[in-house]
C-alpha cells in the first residue's frame, strides 16, 4: 500500500523522535494531534463550573484509592484498640474501627479521609453550580439537550454517590442517616417493606448493609459517572462550546484559545489549583469527625443532626411536611378487601413529590422551552440571564424552592442559634416553601427586565462617568460617555422573541394543545424589553438634549468655553 | 420623544419595540482589536513574569518538602494535638505543592502564552449527506442480516431475549428474607424486666422519681444474637409524672404503675430515637425531624412530621420491686409501613 510505504519513509532522527514515531504509526496519534492539538475553546469564567466537577472527582477517585486500601467494610463486632483512647475496649463494627484507624493510625489518613469528603461535598457543589449556569444561559438548547439530560442524571449519581460513601464509617451519625432512609423506603407503598428487608438483609440494621453499600459506593456509581462523563464530554467536543455573544462571536463560529498551548495550560494548571484549595480546606478544616460520634446504637443520637448539604433537601423536606394538620392525619389505614393497608403520605410525600418536581421540571425543561418558543434552532450562542427574564424567574423560583427546603434542613440550628422557637421556624419556612417560589420568580422577573432597560439605557446614552460638569449659563450635567462599537454590540446582539399568537395548523384549526401553547408563550415574552436598534441609537443621538447625552461634539464645546 | 426604555410594571403589556421601517440590526464590528499586554511590549515585564512562573513552581517543591516534613518528621503519639499538626503540615504542604504549580502554570499562560483569539467554524452535526449514507448502510445490513423477512427468527429472538432478562433479576430473591410478622414483635414479653441502657441493670420502682427519665432495654439484650436488630425495635424511655397529669384512655389505666409510665423510643415518623425528653412541659422531641409528643396526651403528636403516637409499653412491678413490661407492645413499633394496617 502506498500511503503505508509513505509513513515508513519517514526516518526520525532524535530518540524522542523515535519513540513518538513507533507511537503514532500504531495508535494514529497525528490525525488526533491535527483534530485537537489547535481546537478552540471559548473563555469565560462561568464555563469553569464543569471543570471544577470534573477534576474534584479527578481528586475522589485518588483519594478514595488509597482509602480502599485502609478501609474494611465489615459489620463484624470487634473491639477497639487502637490510638484513640476514649474510645479503647468499646464495641463496634470492623468498618468503623477501620475508619478510626484512617485517621489515627495511618500517616495521612486522616489527611485522605478530609480530601475525600470535602472534594465530595465540593463535587456535588460544583455539579450543581455547573447546571444552574447551564440553565440560566440556556446552554441547554438544541443540540445540547442530551447533554443536559445526562447532566441531570450525573448530578443524581453524584448524590447517591455521597450518601452511600456518607454511610460507610458505621458511626452514630451515618447509622442514624441509614435509619432515616429505612423508614422513607418502607413508606413506599406495597413494596417498601421488602426492599427494605432486601436492602438490609433482613431487619434494620442487620450485618450486610455497609458491605453493599460499599460496593455502590466503589465500584457501581463511580463506573457509572466516569461513563457518563465521557459521554458528556464526547459530546462538547461533537457540539462544541457555547459562547457568550458579543463582537465577532457569532452562531456559527467559536472564539477563544486553542488547546495547545493557552487552553491546555490554563484547564491543566486549574486541576492543580482546585486540588491545593482542597487540600488546604482539608488542612485547616475539620469534616466528620467521626471518633466523636461514637459507633452506631439503634438508641442515642445526637441533637443538630445534619446530613451532608446535598441531602439537605430532602431531609427538610420531611421536617417541613406536617404529620396532622388540624386534626387531618395524613397517615391511612386503607381498608382493602384482603385487609387493612397503611399508607404514610406523611413520610412518602416529602420524599418523593418535591424532588419529583425538581428533576421531571429539569429533564423536561429543554423541551418545554421548545414546545412554548416553537424555536427548534441550533443555538450556540449563550442567553445573558437579564436577556431571558421568564427563563431566569423560573430558575430562581427553583433555587428559592430547594433552599428553602435546604434550610429547613437545620431548623433545629437555626432555632438554636437565633434563639427562636423551633416551631415558628418551621411554620415560616413551611409558608416559604409555597410563597418563597413565587416572591423569587416575580423579583427575578423584574429584576432582568430592569437590568435590560439599564442596558439600553447605556446603548442609548452612554455610561455615567461620575464627571460633573457646568455648562456657561449655570447647569450642571453629568458627561455620559457613549459606549464602544464593541461593548455596544455586546449589549445589543440578543434575540428577544415576541409572543407567539396561537397558530392554525394546515386545515385552518386552531388545536387546544396550541392554544395552551400560546398562553404558556405569552407568560414567558408578553413582558419584554427589545434590543436597541440602530435607528433608535440614532434618534437618541439627535433628540437627545445635553443632559443625558454628551457626544464628543457637546465635550468639544463645553472644553472651548 | 417617546422613550420605550421606562416600560412601567404596573402596565401588563410592557414592550419596547424597534422604530418602525428602521434597519432592525446593528453590524457586527468583528473582533475588538488585539489589546498587547505589559510583557508582549515591555521585555523587562516578560523577564519579570518569567521569573514570577518560577517563584510560583520553587514555592510547590518547597510544599512538597513541607509535606515530606510532616510525614517523616511528626511522630503520632496518640493526643490529638499531633495528629492535628501532622494533618495540617500534610495539608499546606500538598496545597502549596498544587498551588504552586497551578498558579505557575496558570500565570505562565496569562502573561507569556500568546493571547490571540482565534475563531474556528462550526460544523454541521449531522450533515445531510452523512445522513443518507447512513441510512442506506443500516438498510443493506438490515437486508443483509434478513431480519426483517425472516419474522419466525425475529420473534423468537425477541421472546427469548425478553425472557433472559427475568433470571437476572430473579436472581436477587436471596438478598433478604421476606418481612413476614418480625416488625410485630420486640423482646419484650410479660415478665420480662426493664433494664438499663446500654449497662443492663435492672430499674426498681422506687429508683424512678417523678421528672426522672430513663433510657430502657430490655433485659437479656446485651447477650441476644441479633443485638442492634431487637435493640432498633426494643428501646423504650422510661418516666414518671404525678400520676394527675397522666391522662390514660380506658384499657390502658394500668398500663403505668403509680405515674411511671414506658413508652417506644422509636420515631413513629422514620425510626429515630426520640431521645429528647423536656421534663417541664412533658414533652417528648426527636431530634432528626423534630416531631413532639404530649406524655400526659398517651405521646399523641402535637407537633412536626410524625403522624402517630409513640407506642406504650405496658410495664408492672415484680415481686422484688422491678420494672416488668406485662406483654410486648400492642403494635408495631417504629415508622409505618404498608402492612402495618
Amino acid at each position: 500500500m502506498s500511503s503505508s510505504a509513505a509513513g515508513h519513509q519517514y526516518q526520525p532522527k532524535t530518540s524522542v523522535g523515535k519513540i513518538t514515531n513507533f507511537v503514532d504509526t500504531r495508535v494514529g496519534g497525528s490525525a488526533i494531534v491535527k483534530e485537537f492539538g489547535r481546537k478552540i475553546f471559548p473563555d469565560h469564567w462561568t464555563f469553569m463550573f464543569g471543570e471544577v466537577a470534573l477534576y474534584s472527582f479527578v481528586i475522589l477517585l485518588l483519594s478514595g484509592t488509597f482509602l480502599t486500601f485502609f478501609f474494611d467494610p465489615s459489620m463484624a463486632e470487634t473491639h477497639y484498640d487502637g490510638s484513640y483512647v476514649p474510645l479503647r475496649g468499646i464495641e463496634m463494627s470492623m468498618a468503623y474501627a477501620s475508619s478510626l484507624d484512617i485517621s489515627f493510625d495511618i500517616r495521612g489518613g486522616l489527611f485522605m479521609r478530609q480530601v475525600h469528603h470535602w472534594s465530595a461535598l465540593l463535587f456535588v457543589a460544583a455539579v450543581s453550580v455547573h447546571m444552574l449556569r447551564v440553565f440560566f444561559t440556556g446552554a441547554f438548547r438544541r443540540p445540547r439537550e442530551l447533554n443536559w439530560v445526562i447532566g441531570g442524571v450525573l448530578l443524581i449519581l453524584a448524590m447517591a454517590a455521597g450518601f452511600t460513601g456518607y454511610s460507610l464509617p458505621d458511626d452514630l451519625l451515618s447509622g442514624n442517616g441509614l435509619r432515616i432512609i429505612d423508614g422513607v423506603v418502607k413508606s413506599i407503598p406495597v413494596v417498601g417493606t421488602y426492599i427494605s428487608f432486601f436492602l438490609f438483609g433482613g431487619e434494620f440494621p442487620g450485618t450486610v448493609i455497609i458491605p453493599r453499600l460499599y460496593v455502590l459506593h466503589i465500584l457501581l456509581i463511580p463506573a457509572m459517572i466516569l461513563l457518563l462523563i465521557a459521554i458528556h464530554l464526547f459530546l462538547v467536543v461533537v457540539h462544541k462550546h457555547t459562547q457568550f455573544p458579543g463582537p465577532g462571536r457569532t452562531n456559527d463560529n467559536v472564539v477563544g484559545y486553542p488547546v495547545g498551548p493557552v487552553y491546555a495550560a490554563k484547564a491543566g494548571g486549574f486541576f492543580f489549583i482546585v486540588f491545593g484549595i482542597i487540600a488546604a480546606i482539608s488542612a485547616a478544616f475539620t469534616i466528620n469527625p467521626i471518633w466523636n460520634y461514637g459507633p452506631y446504637d439503634p438508641s442515642p443520637v445526637s441533637a443538630g443532626t445534619q446530613p451532608d448539604w446535598y441531602i439537605g433537601w430532602v431531609d427538610g423536606a420531611l421536617r417541613l411536611m406536617p404529620g396532622v394538620l388540624g386534626n387531618f392525619p395524613f397517615e391511612w389505614n386503607i381498608p382493602l378487601p384482603w385487609g387493612t393497608n397503611t399508607l404514610s403520605l406523611n413520610v412518602l410525600f416529602p420524599a418523593l413529590v418535591p424532588a419529583g418536581i425538581v428533576f421531571t421540571l429539569l429533564f423536561a425543561w429543554p423541551w418545554i422551552e421548545a414546545w412554548v418558543t416553537k424555536d427548534r434552532r441550533e443555538k450556540h450562542l449563550l442567553d445573558r440571564p437579564r436577556n431571558a427574564p421568564t427563563r431566569t424567574g423560573i430558575g430562581v423560583a427553583g433555587v428559592v424552592f430547594y433552599c428553602v427546603m435546604w434550610a429547613a434542613a437545620s431548623s433545629d440550628l437555626i432555632a438554636t442559634h437565633f434563639m427562636v422557637s423551633l416551631n415558628d421556624v418551621t411554620y415560616w419556612l413551611r409558608a416559604l416553601v409555597i410563597l418563597g417560589p413565587v416572591i423569587g420568580f416575580v423579583v427575578a422577573r423584574r429584576i432582568a427586565l430592569a437590568l435590560q432597560r439599564k442596558d439600553r439605557e447605556i446603548v442609548l446614552h452612554g455610561r455615567e462617568t461620575g464627571r460633573i460638569v457646568r455648562l456657561p449659563h449655570g447647569e450642571f450635567i453629568e458627561v455620559h460617555e457613549p459606549v464602544d462599537e464593541y461593548k455596544r454590540y455586546k449589549l445589543v446582539s440578543f434575540d428577544s422573541p415576541e409572543a407567539l399568537t396561537a397558530q392554525p395548523d394546515v386545515n385552518g384549526h386552531v388545536s387546544k394543545g396550541e392554544k395552551r401553547r400560546a398562553l404558556a408563550s405569552r407568560f414567558f415574552f408578553e413582558d419584554r424589553v427589545a434590543p436597541v436598534t440602530p435607528a433608535e441609537l440614532e434618534q437618541a443621538h439627535s433628540h437627545g438634549h445635553h443632559g443625558e447625552v454628551a457626544s464628543e461634539h457637546d465635550k468639544a464645546s463645553i472644553s472651548s468655553h | 420623544m417617546a422613550d420605550h426604555s421606562h416600560g412601567s410594571p404596573e402596565n401588563a403589556v410592557t414592550v419596547a419595540k424597534p422604530g418602525q421601517g428602521s434597519v432592525q440590526k446593528f453590524q457586527d464590528p468583528g473582533l475588538p482589536p488585539h489589546r498587547p499586554r505589559l510583557a508582549d511590549t515591555d521585555p523587562r515585564a516578560e523577564k519579570r513574569a518569567e521569573r514570577q512562573v518560577g517563584v510560583l513552581f520553587l514555592i510547590s517543591i518547597l510544599g512538597t518538602l513541607l509535606f515530606f516534613f510532616g510525614y517523616f518528621f511528626i511522630p503520632l503519639d496518640q493526643t490529638i494535638g499531633t495528629l492535628r499538626l501532622q494533618n495540617l503540615l500534610l495539608g499546606l504542604g500538598t496545597a502549596f505543592a498544587m498551588l504552586g504549580i497551578g498558579v505557575g502554570i496558570v500565570h505562565w499562560a496569562k502573561t507569556l502564552m500568546p493571547d490571540h483569539e482565534i475563531a474556528e467554524d462550526r460544523h454541521e452535526i449531522r450533515p445531510e449527506a452523512d445522513r443518507a449514507d447512513a441510512e442506506k448502510i443500516v438498510g443493506d445490513i438490515l437486508e443483509e442480516s434478513g431480519i426483517k423477512r425472516r419474522p419466525l427468527i425475529r420473534n423468537t429472538l425477541l421472546g427469548a431475549g425478553v425472557l433472559a432478562i427475568f433470571p437476572a433479576i430473579a436472581i436477587f430473591r436471596d438478598l433478604g428474607p421476606l418481612p413476614g410478622d418480625v416488625l410485630r414483635q420486640t423482646m419484650w414479653d410479660e415478665g420480662v424486666r426493664l433494664t438499663r441502657d446500654p449497662s443492663g441493670t435492672p430499674i426498681k420502682a422506687s429508683d424512678v422519681t417523678i421528672g426522672s427519665a430513663f433510657h430502657v432495654i430490655p433485659e437479656g439484650l446485651n447477650e441476644s444474637e441479633h443485638k442492634l436488630e431487637e435493640k432498633a425495635k426494643a428501646v423504650v424511655l422510661l418516666m414518671r409524672l404525678n400520676p394527675e397529669s397522666l391522662n390514660p384512655s380506658p384499657g390502658r389505666e394500668d398500663w403505668g404503675y403509680d405515674g411511671i409510665v414506658a413508652y417506644s423510643k422509636i420515631c413513629t415518623h422514620v425510626g429515630c430515637p426520640v431521645a429528647l425528653y423536656e421534663q417541664q412541659t412533658h414533652h417528648l422531641l426527636c431530634p432528626c425531624h423534630q416531631s413532639t409528643f404530649d406524655l400526659t396526651q398517651e405521646c399523641k403528636v402535637i407537633f412536626g412530621p410524625a403522624a402517630r403516637p409513640l407506642p406504650q409499653l405496658p410495664i408492672s412491678v415484680d415481686e422484688e420491686g422491678y420494672l416488668v413490661a406485662t406483654s410486648d407492645f400492642q403494635e408495631p413499633v417504629g415508622p409505618s409501613y404498608w402492612e402495618r394496617g
